[in-house]
This record gives structure tokens, C-alpha cells and sequence, in this order.
């Protein structure tokens, strides 16, 4: 039987999560299919139909479905999920919060944040923040799964001709509205797809010292990301928090400056590569950790970084 | 409007978990356990609508072996009114999960359910959407900031990208984030009056609800650990370690 995956996009392009979904879902079945819905969403679906190993695009375009409002775009998902034997999502904040409503709607068990394939029923999942590893079996008929987009490498964007076939959206459940949109800009490079990531925390002490960080980040073509107590105290948005329950990373290098090591952190960052640490504590758990340990004060640490860097 | 908050036991999230030795899951034995951060969240937020007028009465359940009576009295002591203990110890996947909480919430009838995004154990993150898709309630999850409104409740939630404000009609199934607020801690006081505040005993039969679950757990096993590295005393060597040892430069 075939699989499905579905698509996250902005109605513009293809958020890069999709990319790893499809490889996770591709070592499932070759005839992969992807859903997009959304409105005016066209470029998608056709950017859909290009990705290597999609083929066949199913696109359901509606006004009600333009912000992704999950109680209009679930039952979309719902109506042709039982023509497939998988269903898959990325396990971004868009998976988590439609998957599960679709799931009870079918009745079906979630099996949620897979780290490996093990065969067609079971998967390894981590649990308690990383700190063990499941391995689930899944006896429903349709299995629906979100991925965790970092343990799948990322399709290739072109390669794909997939024909993209229209469905008939359904009507406004006109439970829920959109409201606003306070997206973070940046020209850096997104926290979970970039190479390299440099995290602050509590250590930078105020948003202006994030600067700092950025400054490198630039040299490095990094992203930059925070540990929940930086968040918290408001030097950045909360988008940028890695971890648990923030986002999770594996880049080539990460660099943690001024974080402790809580397990709530390294949950969201001990697959990365390679781990640099740089805190003023040489007894800090982060140390455990980094490949590379760098015991300093911050503030002449980063300026050296950055003057090293030229 | 009435408020019903789910709540979870789950091992403390200061502790570190040991997988067992036979593989077939994490020790529970002897560990502290406490409420789900996520819920006390949950729990905290809902105080605070009765205490502001807005909610008259506030509901907590669990579902789970009978020691979740423990997390149901510490939310009692932290102000809500009445709790319900769904008992059983089947382990309980989150489709069953929700729809014990459908029987009750039926039952109960409140305008809003309040609940945590995640539990901190099998981090599921999925109850809350599955339970609105029961009830077929609006749904906002991630919500790190609620207003209430004559016919529903307009909620901030935390995506990817930034922050979304949405509007949800009444009645609806929120999922709160962490920076929500700053969950309370119970007085000795008000420890002792929890005592004598109800708490409904239930079972998964007597709500009509299969429990079986669905997803087999085969094993459980340690990650691979991380061996600590070498130290670097200045920023050349950092930068040439990364350039020439590690090759990620
Ligand atoms: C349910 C739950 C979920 C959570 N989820 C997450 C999550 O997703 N992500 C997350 O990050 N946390 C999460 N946490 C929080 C986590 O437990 C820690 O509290 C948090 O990670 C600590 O952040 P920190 O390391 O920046 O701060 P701290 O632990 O305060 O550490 C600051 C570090 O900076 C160092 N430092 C200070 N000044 C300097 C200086 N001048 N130069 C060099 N070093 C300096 C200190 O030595 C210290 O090691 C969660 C907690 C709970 C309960
Ligand atoms: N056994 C349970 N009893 C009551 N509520 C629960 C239970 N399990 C999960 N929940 C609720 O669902 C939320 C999310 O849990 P989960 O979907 O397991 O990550 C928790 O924060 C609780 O509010």
C-alpha cells in the first residue's frame, strides 16, 4: 500500500522539515504520496511534485485552510488517510498539533517523534527527554507518525514529477480563527536545518549580549539558538529555545555558551556532531558532553572567538 | 464556567532515569515522582480564572494507578476544587487516555479544559488533540497566554516560527506552554484543607471505555552516551581543533 506524508509550507514554499519526512517515509514504500492543503498554495504543490520519490501530489486549496487552522485542515487529512497505510508529518510544532487530532478521528494510536524505522510497524522513539530509547509496535491498521526531522538525512528538492491531483476541500468548521502572526525574521540560517548552531543562555545575562553571539554566528553562517532560561528571562524569542520541549537539533557543530547542561537541554542537542562548551564553571554538566570543553568567562571568550575568526 | 484539568504523574523532571536492566522500561521504584510541570501549568492558569471571576469551579483528573490520588491532592492544595481519579493500572496510551476524559468531560459539562502540551514522560504531546477531536472543541495548543472572551478565548501559542494568535470558540481544549506562568506552591494551610475536598473514585469500565492498548513497547534502551572531550585553552586552538580534528570548520 501506498504512504502519505504531509506537507508544511507557508502557502509560498516548503518549510525543509517536509524533506526529511519524505526520507523517513520512503523507507516504508516507494509510492509516496504528499498531501498539501492550504490556499493559493499552487507553487507548493508543485515544488511538491518535484521532490525525489514523491509520486503523486493530492492538493486541497481553500480560503479555510490559508493559516493551517487545525480544526478545518484534520478533517482533510482524515478523508483520504485510510487510502494509505502510513500517514506521516515532521514532528515540528505544525505535526504536533494536527496529527493527533486526525489520529482520535480515526481512532488510531499516534506513534509520535520516530529516531529510526525498525520495520513497517516499529519504531525506536526517545522518551523522558532522550534519556531512554523505545522501541514501539504499532498494531493499528493505519499508522500515524510524526518524524523527528533531525535522525532523517533530507530529500533531494528536485529530481520528482509527480502529477498533482485536486481534491474538494470541505467546509469551515467555524470552531476556531486566525488572529495574528508575530514571526521571528531572520537572515540567518533556521535553527533546525543549520549546519552549525551557537546557543546562549542564562550565562549572556541580557538580550543586548546576544549580539555578541549573533556577531560570531554571521562569521560562521550559524543559526542562533537559547536554553529555556535565557528565553525565559526575555533576551530572545521563544522560538529560539532548544530542547525537550523547545526545538530539536543535530547540526555538524554546536556551540553552547553560558548553559549549564540541564537534561531538558541536551535533550534537544546531544545528536549533534560536534559539541563545543564554553562556561566559566569547569564543574558544569554541559562539559560531559563537548567534545571540545573551553572553561572561560564569556565575555572575553566570545570577543577572542570572533577576533580568531577574521 | 466550570474547568476541568487533566493531571499526569510522572518521575520528577529534576531526576536523571536508569532504563531497567531487563530492557522492558524505565525503574520506577523508588523514585520521586510529582505532577507533570506541564499541568501544574495547566492548574496554576486555572486558579487564576476562578480567582478573577471567571471560572467558578475547577475539576482535576487523573487517570492512572491509585498513587495519582497524590497528584490529585497537590493540585487540590494549590486551589482546585474537586478532583476525579480514573484508576487502573493498565498503562494507559493517550487515545485511551482521552477518551476516559470524553466520558467525564460529558459528564461534567465544562466551557474549557485546560491541560498540559506535554508529559514530561513518554513526551507524547498528544492528548489535547486528540481529546478535542472527541468532543469535536476547538483546539489551541502550545499557549503561552490566554484571554477570555464573552464567547470563547483568544490564546497565543508558541509555533516554529514565532507566535500565533488565534481565537477558539467556547467550549475549547487548550494545551499550555511553559512561559504561561509561574505555577504556585501550596501552603501548609491550604495542604490541610485539601484533605477534606472530594475526590470521585471511577473506572475505565464504568465509563464504557477500552483501555487495551494499541502500541506495543518491545524495549527499552539506554541511548548511546557521549564520552567527554578535551579541553581548549583559547580560541586559536578551539578554532584549529574544529578545522583540522573535528573538520567542521
Ligand atoms: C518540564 C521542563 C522542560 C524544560 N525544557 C527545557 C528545554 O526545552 N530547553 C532548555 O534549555 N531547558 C529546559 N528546561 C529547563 C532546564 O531544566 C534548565 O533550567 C535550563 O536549561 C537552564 O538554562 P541555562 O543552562 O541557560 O541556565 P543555568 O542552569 O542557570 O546555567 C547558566 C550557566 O552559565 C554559566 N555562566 C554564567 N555566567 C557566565 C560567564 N560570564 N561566562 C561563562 N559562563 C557563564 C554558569 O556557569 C552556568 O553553567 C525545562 C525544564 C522543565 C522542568
Ligand atoms: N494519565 C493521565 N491522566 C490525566 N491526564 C493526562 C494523563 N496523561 C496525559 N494527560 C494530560 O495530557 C497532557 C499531555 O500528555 P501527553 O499527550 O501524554 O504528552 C498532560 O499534560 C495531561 O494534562
Amino acid at each position: 500500500m501506498s504512504v502519505l506524508i504531509v506537507v508544511e509550507h507557508d502557502n509560498e514554499q516548503i518549510k525543509a522539515s517536509t524533506l526529511n519526512t519524505v526520507t523517513a517515509a520512503m523507507q516504508i514504500d516507494e509510492d509516496l504520496h504528499a498531501l498539501v492543503i492550504g490556499h493559493n498554495c499552487d507553487a507548493v504543490a508543485s515544488a511538491a511534485a518535484e521532490i525525489e520519490g514523491v509520486k503523486k501530489v493530492r492538493k486541497c486549496d481553500a480560503a479555510d485552510y490559508e493559516y493551517g487552522l487545525v480544526e478545518n485542515v484534520a478533517p482533510v487529512v482524515e478523508g483520504v488517510a485510510r487510502d494509505y497505510s502510513h500517514v506521516f508529518a515532521p514532528a515540528s510544532t505544525f505535526g504536533k498539533n494536527l496529527m493527533p487530532r486526525v489520529a482520535a478521528m480515526l481512532d488510531v494510536q499516534q506513534v509520535s517523534d520516530i529516531s529510526e524505522i525498525v520495520s513497517d510497524d516499529t519504531f525506536i522513539r526517545p522518551i523522558y527527554a532522550g534519556n531512554a530509547l523505545a522501541t514501539v509496535r504499532s498494531t493499528d491498521d493505519v499508522k500515524l507518525i510524526t518524524v523527528r526531522t533531525t535522525a532523517f538525512d533530507a530529500a533531494g528538492e528536485h529530481g520528482g514529477s509527480a502529477d498533482v491531483e485536486s481534491l474538494t476541500p470541505s467546509a469551515d468548521a467555524g470552531l476556531s480563527s486566525f488572529v495574528k502572526h508575530d514571526l521571528t525574521r531572520s537572515e540567518r540560517p533556521e535553527l533546525t536545518t543549520a549546519s552549525i548552531v551557537i546557543s546562549g543562555g542564562r550565562g549572556m545575562q541580557s538580550g543586548d549580549n546576544f549580539n555578541m553571539l549573533e556577531r560570531v554566528a554571521d562569521k560562521l553562517g550559524a543559526a542562533v539558538g537559547a536554553s529555556r532560561a535565557a528565553v525565559d528571562a526575555g533576551y530572545v524569542p521563544n522560538d529560539y529555545q532548544v530542547g525537550q520541549t523547545g526545538k530539536v537539533v543535530a547540526p555538524d557543530l554546536y556551540i553552547a555558551v553560558g548553559i549549564s547542561g540541564a537534561i531538558q537541554h541536551l535533550a534537544g542537542m546531544k545528536d549533534s556532531k560536534v559539541i563545543v562548551a564554553i562556561n566559566k564553571d569547569e564543574e558544569a554538566p554541559i562539559f560531559q558532553v563537548a567534545d571540545f570543553g573551553w572553561v572561560a568567562d564569556l565575555f572575553s571568550a566570545i570577543p577572542e572567538l570572533e577576533a580568531a575568526l577574521d | 464556567m466550570k474547568i476541568i484539568v487533566p493531571v499526569k504523574r510522572v518521575i520528577d523532571a529534576n531526576i536523571k532515569v536508569r532504563v531497567k536492566t531487563d530492557r522492558s522500561g524505565v525503574e520506577l521504584n523508588n523514585v520521586k515522582m510529582a505532577m507533570n510541570p506541564f499541568c501544574e501549568i495547566a492548574v496554576e492558569e486555572s486558579i487564576r480564572m476562578k480567582e478573577s471571576g471567571a471560572a467558578e469551579e475547577l475539576i482535576v483528573v487523573a487517570a492512572g494507578p491509585q498513587q495519582s490520588q497524590e497528584t490529585i491532592r497537590t493540585a487540590l492544595a494549590m486551589g482546585a476544587d474537586r478532583g476525579i481519579l480514573i484508576q487502573t493500572d493498565v498503562p494507559l496510551e493517550p487515545l485511551a487516555i482521552s477518551k476516559l476524559l470524553k466520558a467525564v468531560i460529558e459528564r461534567e459539562e465544562p466551557g474549557l479544559v485546560v491541560m498540559g502540551k506535554q508529559a514530561v514522560d513518554n513526551d507524547n504531546n498528544q492528548t489535547g488533540q486528540m481529546l478535542s477531536a472527541m468532543l469535536n472543541w476547538s483546539l489551541g495548543t502550545f499557549v503561552s497566554k490566554i484571554e477570555i472572551e464573552d464567547d470563547g478565548f483568544q490564546v497565543v501559542r508558541e509555533v516554529d516560527g514565532g507566535l500565533e494568535t488565534v481565537r477558539l470558540s467556547r467550549p475549547s481544549v487548550i494545551t499550555v506552554d511553559l512561559r504561561l506562568n509561574e505555577p504556585r506552591y501550596a501552603s501548609l494551610p491550604n495542604i490541610m484543607k485539601a484533605r477534606r475536598k472530594p475526590i470521585e473514585t471511577l473506572t475505565p469500565d464504568e465509563l464504557g471505555v477500552d483501555v487495551t492498548p494499541r502500541v506495543d513497547v518491545l524495549e527499552v534502551n539506554e541511548p548511546p552516551s557521549r564520552q567527554a572531550g578535551v579541553r581548549v585553552a583559547n580560541a586559536e586552538e578551539l578554532i584549529e581543533k574544529l578545522t583540522n580534528e573535528a573538520k567542521v570548520l
